[in-house]
């Protein structure tokens, strides 16, 4: 009895230590990145250019880029993500073709980035003439991130509580009516979450970007979604790898505006569904 | 109109599928796909280019092994950690806390790497760079560990109750129950979260491209720099003129890719909705 004791304690220490072993490091690597890059920010480093090669000034061309492609690449997936949802969660049978959906579905979320950034430059700039721009760009993540709206979305939907639509149908509701007016509502807090996943998400990536829109260093802002832009994790891989002695402190603050907006976004989305689970009264 | 949307996804897959071939095809006209896959020498811009991607095979194999090796002992352990011992409100705080290492940008992991792991791995196994597997397997571990850890917990959560109180019913304590009825109980599930965690381990490019050194050769010790598949297509597009074999094979190596991601999810999902 004692040994089976013992061993208990020894297996769930090495248990706490594993899960240590992921908690620090990822604590370390936020604290790191805000010790060393908040000295970094301040309002010129924000609204200025970047200026000698990268090496002084600002990066407001970058967060602006980033800004529209993730705008772009929202008002394109949303309302296909959000139709596809009701179509998976209302109207779909459980036969071959739904099943097939489903699978691509899966399949598109687990497509490497980089290999949307390929079918990005194949079909939009290369084949549709799009040129690198920002119409490019938004498009390939608007793609990229499809799956995440959907899944949530769906998610969201479906746990809407069937006697909300039974009600309403009986009511003399059309199916429409109902979805509309009875099962979205209810699941707007989900597929917000969702949409806010899905945008930080795309202001994060770097390699569907690369060939699609990305500009090596642009002093200017975009006039069009014709033009190309810079953008902001490309722009840290830039300074980070391409140009030899940038100043470390740029370097940290370029990391800590990238982590903190993609972070902010994910602490909205966490509140945001925590809240929802709250109020939940089904 | 809401049918169609919901075809958009097979649309989608297709599409990518057919423009990677469509560029990507044409490569073969000049090289086998035989010397293509197994072909020892990726000098794509010498004459005539030398287009075997068995060096860049290697480099994504063993980067991907050495993840593993790191990530699924580590990940499966947090995630019994999270489903069976933690207290409640520890709990919820480990989970956001998970959550958060999956948001952060691979880039910016990158970023850390370069400057935190990289020196540290040169001088701790006093070599001439740090930019190696290892370096790039430790990165990319910490990648496949937010998806390992949710997905097996989920899975280790799923456990119907009664399994759990039928065996402290016959005297097991808590870790023979954890490790002789939940985690055979929960073996598909787990079995899925790690394929998938893989999945975005191969899948990976820009962190694995800042720290791996980008040496297109076959590696001979998890101490060298290494090239994969995905920081090849990555770091050369940019050069590569449209139109030419070199731009072809990188299409190719994306098919290769795009196959193999096909082939996990396609898997991992057989094992998440394997019939109890």
């Amino acid at each position: 009895m004692r040994n089976t004791q013992r061993s208990q304690k020894i297996a769930f220490f090495f248990l706490f230590l594993a899960t240590l072993l992921i908690v620090v490091p990822v604590g370390l690597i936020v604290v790191i990145i805000i010790q060393k890059g908040l000295p970094a920010i301040n309002w010129q480093f924000l609204s200025d250019i970047p200026r000698q090669g990268m090496r002084a000034g600002g990066i407001f061309p970058a967060i602006v880029g980033t800004f529209y492609l993730v705008l772009g690449a929202i008002i394109f997936a949303l309302p296909i993500g959000l139709l596809a949802a009701i179509y998976l969660s209302e109207y779909a049978k459980d036969n071959i073709l739904n099943r097939i959906i489903k699978l691509a579905i899966i399949n598109l979320s687990g497509v490497p980035s980089v290999v949307y950034g390929l079918f990005g430059l194949a079909l939009f700039v290369v084949f549709l003439k799009f040129g690198a721009s920002i119409l490019s760009g938004s498009l390939t993540l608007g793609i990229m991130i499809l799956p995440i709206i959907i899944t949530t979305s769906r998610e969201a939907l479906e746990s809407v509580p069937q006697s909300f639509r039974e009600v309403s149908l009986s009511l003399g509701a059309s199916k429409w009516q109902t979805i509309r007016h009875i099962v979205l509502p209810n699941a707007i807090p989900g597929v917000l979450t969702g949409t806010i996943l899905g945008l930080g998400r795309a202001a994060g990536e770097t390699a569907p970007i690369l060939f699609t829109v990305a500009a090596f260093y642009l002093p200017q802002l975009p006039k069009s979604i014709f033009d190309q832009a810079m953008a902001l994790p490309y722009h840290l891989y830039v300074i980070s790898t391409q140009v030899p002695n940038v100043d470390e402190k740029i370097r940290y603050g370029t990391a800590l505006v990238l982590l903190s907006l993609v972070l902010f976004m994910n602490l909205v989305a966490i509140i945001i569904r925590y809240n929802f689970r709250k109020k939940k009264k089904w | 109109m809401i049918l169609i949307c919901g075809l958009a996804s097979i649309f989608f897959v297709v599409l990518i599928f057919l423009f990677l071939a469509k560029e990507g095809l044409a490569v073969f006209k000049s090289v086998s796909p035989f010397n293509f896959l197994f072909g020892k020498s990726w000098y794509p811009i010498s004459e005539p280019p030398q287009l075997g991607i068995l060096p860049l095979i290697f480099g994504s194999l063993l980067v991907t092994l050495g993840a593993a090796i790191i990530s699924i002992p580590i990940g499966v352990a947090c995630a019994v950690y999270i489903a069976e011992i933690a207290p409640l409100k520890i709990k919820e705080i480990l989970k956001a806390g998970i959550e958060l290492l999956a948001a952060i940008p691979s880039v910016v992991l990158g970023f850390i790497g370069m400057v935190t792991l990289v020196p540290w791995v040169k001088t701790t196994f006093n070599l001439p760079t740090g930019l190696t597997a290892l370096s790039g397997s430790i990165i990319l571990a910490f990648m496949a560990m937010p998806t390992i850890v949710s997905i097996a917990e989920d899975a280790l959560y799923s456990v119907p109750k009664s399994y759990k109180e039928g065996a402290f019913a016959l005297g097991a304590t808590h870790w023979q129950t954890i490790y002789r009825v939940l985690l055979p109980a929960a073996s598909s599930g787990i079995v899925a979260a790690i394929m998938l965690g893989i999945g975005r381990v191969i899948g990976e490019t820009m962190a694995v491209m800042m720290i791996t050194g980008n040496a297109a050769v076959i590696p001979h010790s998890i101490l060298v720099p290494v090239r994969t598949l995905t920081a090849t297509i990555a770091a050369e597009m940019g050069e590569a003129v449209v139109g030419s074999e070199h731009y072809f094979a990188l299409f190719a190596i994306g098919i290769v890719l795009f196959i193999i991601s096909f082939i996990i999810n396609v898997t991992a999902d057989l094992f998440l909705h394997k019939p109890r």
